[in-house]
C-alpha cells in the first residue's frame, strides 16, 4: 500500500512550480510579458514543460479529477501563451502597411478585375435602361440618395447640385457619416461573399447601376464631365475600395464553391485570412474617400483640379498596390 | 461552487463528444474541450448586452454635452458618437481578442477563449475574418426584423424568405459537430473551453478518518473510476444534503446503519476505493465505472 503515498507526493512536491507558473501565466494576462522579471521570464518555459510532464504522470496515475482538469487547463494556458508569439503593435502595424495590405490587394487580382468588370457591367446597363426608359432612374436610385436629382429637375438645379458646398460647417460630420456608412456597406459586401458570392455580384452590379442611372441623368443635361469631375475626386478612391471588398467577397464566394485540392473547409480558412487583411485596408481606403467627399469635394469646385486630385488618388493606390517590389528577406 | 455541481451533471459522453486532441510540440495532448453551442450564446449575449450598455451611456454623455455646449458642439459630438458607434461595432470583437486573452468580456465569463484549429498561434487576420462575418450572421437577419418593423414597402413574405435566409448563417453553429460560426469556419479558429480552474485541496487527507471504517473487498469492488470521480465532486462542493443522498445510498447498498458524519463515512469510502483503483491503473487496469468488469 505505498504506492498512493508516491502520488500524494506528485501534488506535494510539485504544487509549488503549478502555482507558480499559474501566477505567472495570469500577470502576464492581465499585464503584459514585459510585467515578468529576468527571473521569472527564464522560469516561464521549464516550468510550463515541468505542468507537462506533471499532467502526463497525473493522467496516468491519479485519479483525482481536480488535480487532472486543473493541470490540463494550467497546461493550455501555459501553451497558449507561449507559442502564442507577438510583436507588438506598432511593428504589427508597419508590417501591416508595408507588406501585408498590397501583399492582399494582390492576391486578389483576378477577383478585382472580375469585380471591376460586373461594376461596369452594372454602369453601361443603368446608364442604356434609364437613357432608354428615364422610368427606370427610380428603380435603380432610392429616393433619399435622389433627394430631387431626377430627371423631373431643371438642369440648372442639377447643375447647382454638383458644386453646391455652401453649409461649410458640415462638412466634418458629413465625411463621417459617408465614411462609417460606405465602411458597412464594403464590409457587408464582404461578408455576404460567403454565400457564394451571388449577393456581393448583385451589391456590385447594382452600385454599377446606380453610377450608370446618375451618369443619364446628367449627360442627358450635357453636364456629364461635370459629373465626372464630382464622382472621380472621391470615386477613384471609394469605387474602388467598394471592388476590392466585392473581390474580397467573391474569392471566399469561389473557394467555397470550388475548393481545389484542398478540403473546403481549409480553403475557406486560407483564403478568409487573406481577405480579411484586404478588408481592413478597404477601411482606410474609405477614411480617406470619405475625407475626400467630406471635404476636398464640397471645397473645391475647379472640374479640372477635381480631375487632377481623383486620378492622383487613382495612381498612388495603383503604385502603392501593384508596384513590383523587392521580396521579402531577399 | 454552484458551477461545478452543474458540471458535475454534465454527462461524461458529452464532454467526450467536445473533446480535441491538441498534441504540444512536447508530446503531450492537452485535450481540449470545445466550447457549447449554449455556452456561445451566453457569451454573445453578455457582449451585446455590453455594447448597447456602452452605447446607451455614450449617448447620454453625448446628449449632456450637447446641452451643456448649449448646442455649439453638435458637430464634434456627432462626428464623435458616429466613430464611436462604428469601431464599437466593429473593432470591439476584434481588438478584445487579439489580446493575450483572445476573448472579449463576455468570452471571459463564460469561460471560452478563441484559438486557431490547427493548434498554432491565433493570428491578427484570422480574428478579424472571423468578426467581419458576423456583419451576415447577426447584423443581416436583424436587419430583415428592421424592414419588418420599419414596413419598408418590402412584402412579408419577402421579409420572412430573407429571413429565413439569413438564420441560416446564424445557426449554422448547431449544424456541425465543432460549433463553428461561418467566421470560425473563414478563420480557421475554434472557441474552446478555458475556465481558470483553481487547485483547493488534496482530499486524501489523512489517516484519522480512514481508520474508522474498513470496507471489504466486495465493497470496494462496487464502483468504478466514473463514479469515484462522481463523490470526489460532492465531497468538494461539500453539500449536506446531496451528501446524505449520496451515503444513505452507499450504505443501503453495502448493509450498513447509521454513521456519525456522513461526511466522515463518504471521505472514508473516497480514500479506500481510490487508493484502490489508482492502485489498478498502475498494473494497467482502468475500470471506467461500476459495469466495467
Amino acid at each position: 500500500m505505498n504506492a498512493p503515498a508516491q502520488f500524494r507526493g506528485l501534488r506535494a512536491e510539485r504544487e509549488e512550480e503549478w502555482r507558480r507558473l499559474d501566477a505567472l501565466v495570469s500577470l502576464c494576462e492581465r499585464k503584459s510579458p514585459r510585467a515578468l522579471s529576468d527571473d521569472d521570464l527564464m522560469a516561464l518555459p521549464v516550468l510550463y514543460r515541468s505542468a507537462l510532464s506533471s499532467l502526463s504522470v497525473a493522467r496516468e496515475t491519479s485519479l483525482d479529477l481536480e488535480l487532472v482538469t486543473y493541470l490540463e487547463h494550467l497546461c493550455a494556458r501555459a501553451y497558449f501563451f507561449l507559442y502564442g508569439v507577438r510583436t507588438s503593435p506598432g511593428a504589427r502595424l508597419r508590417q501591416f502597411f508595408v507588406h501585408d495590405w498590397p501583399a492582399a490587394v494582390r492576391g486578389l487580382g483576378r477577383e478585382t478585375l472580375i469585380a471591376l468588370a460586373l461594376m461596369l457591367v452594372g454602369t453601361i446597363a443603368g446608364y442604356l435602361l434609364v437613357s432608354a426608359q428615364p422610368e427606370y432612374f427610380n428603380a435603380f436610385v432610392p429616393g433619399d440618395l435622389a433627394s430631387g436629382r431626377d430627371f423631373s429637375a431643371s438642369r440648372e438645379k442639377l447643375r447647382e447640385s454638383l458644386y453646391s458646398g455652401a453649409d461649410q460647417d458640415g462638412l466634418a460630420f458629413f465625411a463621417t457619416y459617408l465614411f462609417t456608412h460606405n465602411a458597412q456597406v464594403a464590409i457587408f459586401c464582404f461578408a455576404l461573399g460567403f454565400a457564394f458570392g451571388v449577393p456581393t455580384t448583385l451589391l456590385l452590379v447594382y452600385t454599377g447601376a446606380m453610377l450608370g442611372a446618375f451618369l443619364a441623368l446628367y449627360g442627358g443635361h450635357g453636364l456629364g464631365p461635370q459629373l465626372g469631375g464630382w464622382l472621380i475626386i472621391h470615386g477613384s478612391t471609394e469605387l474602388f475600395a467598394i471592388a476590392l471588398a466585392g473581390a474580397a467577397g467573391l474569392r471566399i464566394g469561389w473557394s467555397v464553391v470550388f475548393p481545389g485540392a484542398a478540403s473546403r473547409l481549409a480553403a475557406a480558412s486560407m483564403v478568409g485570412r487573406g481577405a480579411a487583411t484586404a478588408m481592413v485596408g478597404v477601411v482606410f481606403m474609405l477614411i480617406a474617400a470619405g475625407l475626400l467627399e467630406g471635404f476636398a469635394r464640397q471645397l473645391i469646385r475647379e472640374d479640372a483640379v477635381r480631375y487632377a486630385i481623383g486620378l492622383t488618388m487613382l495612381l498612388l493606390w495603383l503604385v502603392y498596390f501593384y508596384a513590383p517590389r523587392r521580396p521579402r528577406n531577399g | 461552487m454552484a458551477r461545478r455541481a452543474k458540471k458535475a451533471a454534465l454527462a461524461p459522453r458529452d464532454e467526450a463528444a467536445m473533446r480535441r486532441r491538441l498534441v504540444t510540440p512536447e508530446g503531450v495532448d492537452l485535450g481540449l474541450t470545445l466550447a457549447t453551442a449554449g455556452q456561445r450564446m451566453t457569451a454573445f449575449m453578455l457582449d451585446a448586452m455590453l455594447m448597447i450598455a456602452v452605447l446607451v451611456v455614450f449617448t447620454l454623455v453625448a446628449l449632456l454635452g450637447l446641452w451643456a455646449t448649449e448646442g455649439h458642439g453638435l458637430e464634434v459630438l456627432a462626428i464623435t458618437w458616429l466613430l464611436g458607434f462604428f469601431l464599437l461595432r466593429n473593432f470591439y470583437f476584434i481588438l478584445m481578442e487579439m489580446g493575450p486573452r483572445a476573448a472579449t468580456f463576455g468570452k471571459r465569463i463564460a469561460g471560452l477563449r478563441v484559438v486557431a484549429r490547427d493548434g498554432g498561434r491565433l493570428t491578427a487576420d484570422a480574428v478579424i475574418a472571423r468578426n467581419l462575418m458576423r456583419e451576415i450572421e447577426v447584423y443581416l437577419p436583424l436587419s430583415f426584423l428592421g424592414f419588418e418593423a420599419a414596413g419598408d414597402g418590402v412584402d412579408t413574405a419577402t421579409t420572412l424568405l430573407g429571413l429565413g435566409w439569413a438564420c441560416l448563417f446564424l445557426f449554422f453553429p448547431l449544424f456541425n459537430r465543432d460549433r463553428l460560426r461561418i467566421g470560425d469556419l473563414l478563420a480557421g479558429t475554434w472557441v474552446i473551453n478555458a475556465p481558470k480552474r483553481s487547485l483547493t485541496f488534496d482530499l486524501m487527507r489523512g489517516e484519522a478518518t480512514g481508520a474508522t471504517y474498513q470496507f471489504t473487498e466486495e465493497q470496494l469492488d462496487a464502483y468504478g473510476i466514473y463514479e469515484l470521480q462522481t463523490l470526489e465532486q460532492v465531497l468538494r462542493a461539500g453539500n449536506d444534503d446531496s451528501m446524505a443522498a449520496v451515503a444513505s445510498t452507499i450504505r443501503d447498498k453495502f448493509g450498513i446503519g447509521e454513521v456519525d458524519s456522513n461526511e466522515g463515512f463518504l471521505t472514508a469510502y473516497y480514500e479506500a476505493l481510490r487508493k484502490r483503483l489508482e492502485r489498478k491503473l498502475l498494473f494497467g487496469r482502468r475500470r471506467a465505472d461500476k459495469h466495467d468488469r
